[in-house]
């Protein structure tokens, strides 16, 4: 090996790591870095309210009595905000998967294709979020 | 010595370069995409949201297998995911070390949950 060659692989190579949680709110993302960190939340927070999601599947099919107790529980203001983050959550997390499978296919993966899918991703799961909300709320 | 694990040669351990849990992300992914679509569609041309209507959907055999074979999807999905974030942010290995375990102790709780809530219905 030539001595010019061994000059650039000994040259500090710059590193792309992960930015770091703290930083989420300084950093100005370009619309997938958006879409990337919101897939990355959305599922945490399913992660973390996973058994409150099942204990609600169970009281609304152990009997009768139980799936009354369900819809009080629901009713409650607080439950309907947790309700309606958890299916934020899910609507993004399933359009923004979508997007991660076409891109896996190199389907839309330049970058102007690429901003133009995770706007849509951010429009879709905004507009689905506002529907879930005006029905949780009650206004239709 | 040093060179003889570069390149071809390079010593591969432990994580397989995550080619088959990536791989196993997609696929639990599409599961459960399959399974949403399924649960609302039955839900939306149901009977009115009443605990019959309900309560029997989950009564059939087919659609407690479906359900629980979305939710070991989920529970891989969501180790695989976890496990991603441990890695990026937590840089102590002994307590990345600890919740790793703890998650892996958490879904599985979770699915046990789950297979006692649909065989009770």
């Amino acid at each position: 090996m030539s001595e010019a060659v061994r000059e650039v692989a000994r040259k500090e190579r710059p590193q792309f790591r992960n930015i770091h949680i703290t930083d989420i709110v300084r950093y100005r993302l370009p619309l997938p870095g958006k879409v990337s960190i919101m897939h990355r939340i959305s599922g945490v927070l399913m992660f973390v309210l996973l058994p409150f999601i099942l204990w609600l599947l169970d009281l609304s099919l152990k009997s009768e009595t139980t799936f009354d107790y369900f819809k009080g529980v629901l009713s409650l203001p607080l439950v309907k905000l947790i309700v309606l983050a958890l299916s934020w959550a899910y609507i993004a997390h399933f359009s923004a998967g979508l997007r991660h499978l076409a891109l896996d296919l190199h389907y839309a993966g330049e970058k102007a294709s690429a901003r133009k899918t995770a706007g849509t991703v951010l429009a879709v799961t905004a507009v689905l979020t506002v529907l879930v909300a005006l029905k949780l709320f009650g206004v239709f | 010595m040093a060179q003889d694990l570069i390149g071809p040669k390079r010593l591969v351990v432990g994580a397989h370069y995550g080619a088959k849990d990536w791989l196993a992300q997609r696929l639990t992914a599409i599961v459960m995409a399959v399974y949403t679509v399924v649960l609302l569609y039955l839900f939306l041309t149901g009977s009115n949201f009443s605990y019959e209507g309900w309560a029997g959907l989950f009564a059939r055999q087919w659609f407690k297998l479906l359900t629980l074979a979305a939710v070991l999807c989920l529970l891989y999905h969501a180790w695989v995911g976890m496990r991603n974030v441990w890695m990026d942010y937590i840089k102590a290995a002994g307590l990345r070390l600890v919740l790793q375990l703890a998650t892996i102790v958490w879904l599985l709780v979770c699915a046990a949950y789950t297979a006692q809530i649909l065989w009770s219905v």
